[in-house]
C-alpha cells in the first residue's frame, strides 16, 4: 500500500522534530554543574587507583595523609603543585584518553585517569 | 666492659682484625651505643663515655664524623610536633663527644616541603655544631617544587649534575651520591647514566686497599621495593666499586638502622632525628609512626663512624637521642 505525505505534514513533522531537540547533542538544564569525580590520597595510595570519567569533568585529589604527596603525568600533560595533608588539587580532562599519573616524591604510587 | 674470648678472629680478610662474624657480633652492640674496638685479635666492647683512652688509638690521625639524617625540618604532625628540639638534641649529643668529629655527613630529607624557612632553619641550628663542616646531599622532600633549585643554590657548591661529589680525609675516599631526582613511575630511587658513568672515572685512580664511603638519601640495597626502599640502579654502582677492599654504604630515608654485610661492602642506615617509621611490611605504609611521647627520643638517633689509623674497615655505632653516655 502507498502512502503519500502530503508536504505540509512532512513540514509540521520537521518543524516538531527541531523543536523537541531530538539532535546528537544532549540537552543541558540551565545551571547544572559539569561533572567532578573524587581520588583520596591516602597510605601512600591513590583511591580509587584507576577512576573512568567523561570527558569535561573535573577531577578532584585530596591528600589526607601525613606526608607530602603529588601528581604528575609522565607525559607532561598535568603535574600538581605539592599537595600537604588536606591540600587539595583539582583537573580537568577536557580530551578523551588514557592518562597515567604517579607521584614524583614516591613514584611507587600510581594512579590512572581513562576519559572516555 | 665485657672480654670475649670466644670472639677470636678465624680468617681475617682486611688484615684489621675484624672477621665478618665477628663483625656482625660487634653490630648486634652498634645499637646500645656501645663501641667495638680490637685488641690483640679480640673484640672488646666499650660503652661510649666510660673510656677515655681507647686501644691502638693515635689521637689526630683517626678519622671519625658523624651521620644524621631525616630532620624534616617544617614536619609538624603527631609522630613529632617539635622536629626542631629533637634536630637540637642530635646537635648537642655530637657536640658532647670527646674528640670532635671531623666532619657531619647529612644523609638528606634536610627539610620537608622544600621550603625557603625550612632550609634556614637548619643552616642556623647545624652552626651550632662544633664538628667540622657539614657535607649534604638531598632527600626527595628537599627537591619538591624547583627540581632541587634551592637545594643547590645552598649546599650543592662544587658538585656535579643533581648535586654529586667526592672529596678525600685522611685517606679515607667520600662519594655523596644522588638518587632522588627524576624518578620515573612505579620506580624505586635512581642514579641515572650521567651520575655512574661519573663514579666509574671518580674510581679510576684510586688503590684497590682505599677504604671507601658511599653516602646517598635511599638505600642502595633492596631492603624493601614495596615501600620504594632501594635504588633501581645500584647494581651498577656497586659493580664499580667491587674491587675495593673496604666499602662503607651510608643512608637514610627509612628512619630506622638496618645494616646488610656483602663481602667488602657494609650497607647501613641510620635514624632520623625526626620520626620514626615502620619496619619493612609491618604497617600498611611507610609514612611516620607515632611512638608514645616518652618513647620518641628512644628511636631517633645519631651515628658515629670512625676508622682506626692502619684499619680498612670502618666502625659503624648508632646511638639514641636518649642514650645516657656520649663518647
Amino acid at each position: 500500500m502507498r502512502r503519500i505525505f502530503p508536504p505540509s505534514v512532512v513540514l509540521i513533522s520537521l518543524a516538531l522534530l527541531l523543536l523537541t531537540g531530538q539532535t546528537s547533542r544532549p540537552v543541558r538544564a540551565a545551571g547544572e554543574q559539569p561533572s567532578k569525580a573524587a581520588v583520596t590520597i591516602d597510605n601512600f595510595n591513590f583511591t580509587p587507583s584507576t577512576i573512568t570519567v567523561s570527558a569535561g569533568t573535573t577531577v578532584v585529589w585530596t591528600n589526607e595523609d601525613d606526608v607530602p604527596h603529588n601528581v604528575t603525568n609522565p607525559d607532561k600533560e598535568f603535574k600538581s603543585p605539592t599537595l600537604d595533608t588536606d591540600d587539595k588539587w583539582a583537573y580537568t580532562f577536557k580530551k578523551p584518553g588514557t592518562y597515567e599519573y604517579y607521584c614524583t616524591i614516591h613514584p611507587k604510587m600510581t594512579g590512572r585517569v581513562v576519559v572516555e | 666492659m665485657a672480654e670475649k674470648p670466644k670472639d677470636v678472629i678465624v680468617h681475617d680478610h682486611n688484615r684489621d682484625g675484624v672477621d665478618r662474624r665477628g663483625f656482625l657480633t660487634c653490630m648486634a652492640w652498634a645499637g646500645t651505643g656501645l663501641l667495638c674496638v680490637m685488641k690483640g685479635g679480640v673484640l672488646e666492647s666499650i660503652a661510649m663515655g666510660s673510656a677515655p683512652e681507647r686501644a691502638g688509638r693515635a689521637k689526630g690521625s683517626e678519622l671519625a664524623f658523624v651521620q644524621i639524617s631525616d630532620s624534616h625540618m617544617g614536619f609538624n604532625k603527631a609522630a613529632n610536633p617539635d622536629v626542631a628540639a629533637t634536630l637540637q638534641v642530635a646537635i648537642d649529643r655530637i657536640n658532647a663527644l670527646s674528640v670532635a668529629p671531623d666532619f657531619v655527613l647529612h644523609t638528606g630529607d634536610i627539610t620537608h616541603l622544600s621550603k625557603t624557612q625550612e632550609f634556614d632553619t637548619v643552616e642556623q641550628m647545624l652552626k651550632g655544631l662544633r664538628a667540622g663542616p657539614v657535607h649534604f646531599v638531598p632527600g626527595e622532600h628537599d627537591v619538591l617544587s624547583d627540581n632541587g633549585a634551592e637545594y643547590h643554590s645552598r649546599f650543592g657548591k662544587g658538585s656535579l649534575g643533581n648535586g654529586w661529589y667526592s672529596f678525600d680525609q685522611k685517606g679515607v675516599h667520600f662519594l655523596g651520591l644522588v638518587n632522588v631526582m627524576d624518578l620515573k613511575a612505579g620506580g624505586l630511587g635512581q642514579l641515572g647514566h650521567e651520575q655512574l658513568a661519573w663514579l666509574e672515572n671518580d674510581l679510576r685512580g684510586l688503590k684497590s686497599s682505599t677504604p671507601i664511603v658511599v653516602f646517598a638519601h635511599i638505600p642502595l640495597w633492596s631492603v624493601y621495593p614495596e615501600w620504594g626502599w632501594g635504588t633501581d640502579d645500584a647494581a651498577q654502582a656497586l659493580g664499580h666499586l667491587k674491587r675495593f677492599g673496604s666499602v662503607t654504604v651510608l643512608n637514610g630515608h627509612i628512619h630506622q638502622t638496618l645494616q646488610k654485610v656483602e663481602g667488602n661492602v657494609t650497607f647501613h642506615t641510620a635514624m632520623s632525628t625526626a620520626f620514626p617509621q615502620p619496619a619493612p611490611g609491618t604497617a600498611p605504609s611507610p609514612g611516620p609512626m607515632l611512638v608514645p611521647a616518652g618513647r620518641l627520643r628512644s628511636v631517633l638517633g645519631v651515628t658515629d663512624v670512625k676508622l682506626a689509623k692502619g684499619s680498612h674497615a670502618l666502625a659503624v655505632v648508632d646511638s639514641t637521642l636518649d642514650s645516657t653516655s656520649a663518647s
